[in-house]
């Protein structure tokens, strides 16, 4: 499945980024093929806000499309 | 306040170059200034429109680079940074303790460049205030370099950073690199030219002949690893339950509370600018003090030397004069608005919130060919179009600048001309309001939607990160408040002499008056307005405000008046706008969009008066 399908209190791993350009930015900002993300916030048709560790991120909709994710547990109560 | 030597250049030779490196929000600009005071160069870096401040102190020469997230090349500022670390002696890299995840990559990218180096651990007193705890000695260890943790703004560490500046260390290299390096040494010469040849720079392998090997990802994922291993020893969060910030921050990217929220800062954004800025405060600094005091003072000492009604006396001291206009519009009116932007900018940066409001924008504005980001320069354009221009600079590439100066300049009002306008148009009635906004809001959707369609290129995606929600530290805002307004004073005050004269040249000669008659056919005929309108948008030639106020002066309808508003807001931008956009873009591009202003203006002003009148 895609980035842009995953939903509030999601958790994923990140499979496979289509971009070359956007697989070396994402590695630098601490995001690459195997990091496991979860998700804070789905904007309606916008940006999908991930966590990992420390770190926020806000990933356009248009790139979540292209990136592929493994949905992993749910978290049950959204901390 | 202090002294920038523009386009001087200091005698760098057998001084030892010190490099400054960190990422954007690392607080580096205020660590540069407290490492060394007062006396700085600014420049731009050859071929770009990059900005390299330099200051020499003692034996060494201090050089800070832009804020960058690493050195791959990836646009102008990734290229500086590059060529300037390349050629330094020691490097001082700056990270943000709150950020050790993002920042150690850059980190471990120049440690790898064989640099003798020290790492600054800058803000750490914040990151004590997120629950976060800090090993510095293991980082150290990790590393294979000195660590110094630093309060920048409170100068806090910088007798320890001075110890460690004497003794950098070339850091521990990563295996996943080490032997490359040194295989590679003799061939290109140093580790740092070996590295970013390994890391594909086509630039860099280019002048040692050689084809990008194709190995960056590798490299890439390996420190990244190495990164995340060292945040893991390094980093102890004590803190995990949500605080009120992390709350807050949520509650800004939910659209049901997060656009009341935005709407409410933009509404006190426009109220401290729009009203007390560019009334109260000009209203003293412009009216009183320059217009009623400087300026007769001014006609006076320069009519005691050169007779009054003279040529030189008309371009010194008349209606447009160097000495006149160029002072009142720089410290009269440019400064207090320059110093307000750059206080609610600062703001804005330091709590955080701008990337939050990128965020929840990103999807309106990817409609018109920009992400996110474009909301800030939009929001800075509301106060001055000028300023905001300057900011497009943070837009990912060519095409979203030019995208985003094309709407600036043409569809938004300043604050100044907004205000004239309000004043104007709403006690003609609410049908009258909305037929101006109408008017305005579908010029700028159409030409967003026309450039995206046709511009060639792909406008870039939003990828940032959101740094956490916190209060602004004073003298951090008022440190960055003070240095950008006086670098931005410094490079306006001749771009807009120059302007001035100019200008006072067509009055001298009678060009003016000409103008006036070529306009005539256009006000009258197309825009149904009465003759003398031509004169009030020569006047907005110089500024929108000034037509808008000229127009005023003027016995209109009610529906003329929409018409005049909706062509003077889409009118040709101020001349201190023209004379940056045609900095920040090439004259070409410049000329094109001046000409278009002075096209969509006529055109939709002229729609309207068919609809209207």
């Amino acid at each position: 499945m895609f980035m842009s399908e995953l939903k509030r209190g999601d958790r994923a791993t990140v499979k496979h980024i289509a971009s070359e350009l956007i697989r070396a930015q994402a590695i630098r900002f601490g995001i690459s093929e195997g990091s496991e993300v979860s998700v804070e916030e789905v904007l309606p048709a916008g940006p999908v806000i991930l966590r990992r560790g420390t770190m926020q991120y806000a990933i356009g909709r248009n790139l979540a499309q292209q990136i592929q994710v493994e949905s992993r547990m749910r978290e049950k109560k959204h901390a | 306040m202090p002294k920038h030597d523009h386009h001087t250049h200091i005698d760098t030779t057998g001084l030892k170059r010190m490099v400054l490196v960190g990422n954007p929000n690392a607080g580096k600009s205020v660590f540069f200034n407290a490492l060394t005071g007062m006396y700085v160069d600014v420049s731009n870096f050859p071929g770009t429109t990059v900005e390299i401040t330099q200051a020499k102190i003692g034996g060494r020469l201090y050089i800070d680079t832009p804020g960058v997230y690493g050195i791959s090349a990836f646009n102008d500022e990734e290229r500086v940074t590059r060529d300037v670390a390349l050629n330094a002696e020691v490097i001082i890299n700056v990270v943000n303790a709150a950020h050790l995840e993002r920042d150690l990559f850059l980190t471990l990218q120049c440690l790898e460049m064989g640099i003798p180096m020290v790492v600054a651990v800058n803000m750490i007193d914040e990151a004590e205030h997120l629950g976060l705890k800090i090993d510095l000695d293991l980082l150290s260890h990790l590393l294979g370099v000195p660590v110094v943790g630093t309060v920048a703004v409170e100068k806090q560490g910088f007798k320890e950073l001075e110890i460690a500046l004497q003794q950098p260390k070339v850091g521990l290299i990563g295996a996943y690199v080490a032997d490359d390096l040194n295989r590679l040494l003799d061939r290109l010469g140093t580790k740092g030219e070996a590295l970013l040849y390994l890391e594909d720079d086509a630039d860099v392998a280019k002048r040692h002949g050689l084809k990008p090997p194709g190995s960056r990802e590798k490299i890439y994922l390996a420190r990244r690893e190495r990164v995340n291993d060292i945040v893991h020893h390094v980093v102890k969060e004590n803190n995990t339950k949500a605080k009120f910030a992390t709350v807050l921050g949520r509650l800004m990217l939910k659209p049901l509370t997060g656009i009341p929220m935005l709407l409410a800062t933009l509404f006190g954004m426009y109220y401290v600018i729009g009203f007390f800025i560019a009334q109260t405060v000009v209203g003293v600094t412009e009216e009183v003090i320059m217009l009623e005091r400087y300026e007769p003072f001014m006609r006076n000492l320069v009519g005691g030397f050169i007779a009054e009604g003279t040529v030189l006396n008309t371009l010194l001291v008349g209606e447009f004069g160097v000495l006149t206009m160029t002072i009142t519009y720089v410290f009269g009116l440019l400064l207090p608005l320059v110093v307000g932007f750059y206080l609610l900018l600062a703001i804005l940066e330091d709590s955080g919130y701008l990337p939050r409001i990128a965020a929840l924008l990103d999807r309106a504005l990817t409609g018109i060919g920009l992400n996110g980001r474009a909301v800030i320069p939009m929001i800075l354009g509301f106060g001055c179009v000028t300023m905001a221009t300057i900011t497009t600079r943070l837009l990912g590439t060519s095409r979203e600048r030019l995208i985003a100066i094309a709407l600036l300049v043409i569809t938004i009002p300043c604050s100044a001309q907004l205000g004239v306008i309000v004043g104007l148009i709403a006690p003609l009635g609410w049908q009258h309001v909305a037929s101006y906004m109408v008017a305005v809001f579908a010029t700028f959707v159409i030409i967003g939607v026309v450039l995206n369609k046709v511009l060639p290129g792909k406008s870039s995606d939003l990828l940032i990160d959101l740094p956490p929600i916190r209060l602004p530290r004073v003298e951090n805002v008022l440190k960055k408040t003070m240095n950008k307004s006086y670098m931005f004073i410094a490079e306006a005050a001749p771009l807009f002499a120059i302007g001035a004269f100019i200008i006072g040249v067509l009055e001298v000669t009678g060009a003016l008056v000409a103008l006036q008659n070529v306009f005539a056919p256009l006000t009258v005929g197309w825009l149904k307005l009465p003759k003398e309108a031509a004169t009030a948008f020569i006047m907005g030639i110089v500024r929108r405000d000034f037509g808008a106020a000229g127009l005023a002066d003027m016995s209109l309808t009610a529906a003329q008046t929409v018409v005049a508003m909706v062509t003077i807001t889409l009118f040709v931008p101020c001349i201190a706008a023209v004379l940056v956009m045609f900095k920040e873009r090439n004259w070409k591009e410049a000329s094109i969009l001046w000409i278009s202003a002075f096209a969509i203006a006529f055109l939709v002003g002229g729609i309207v008066a068919q609809v209207v009148i």
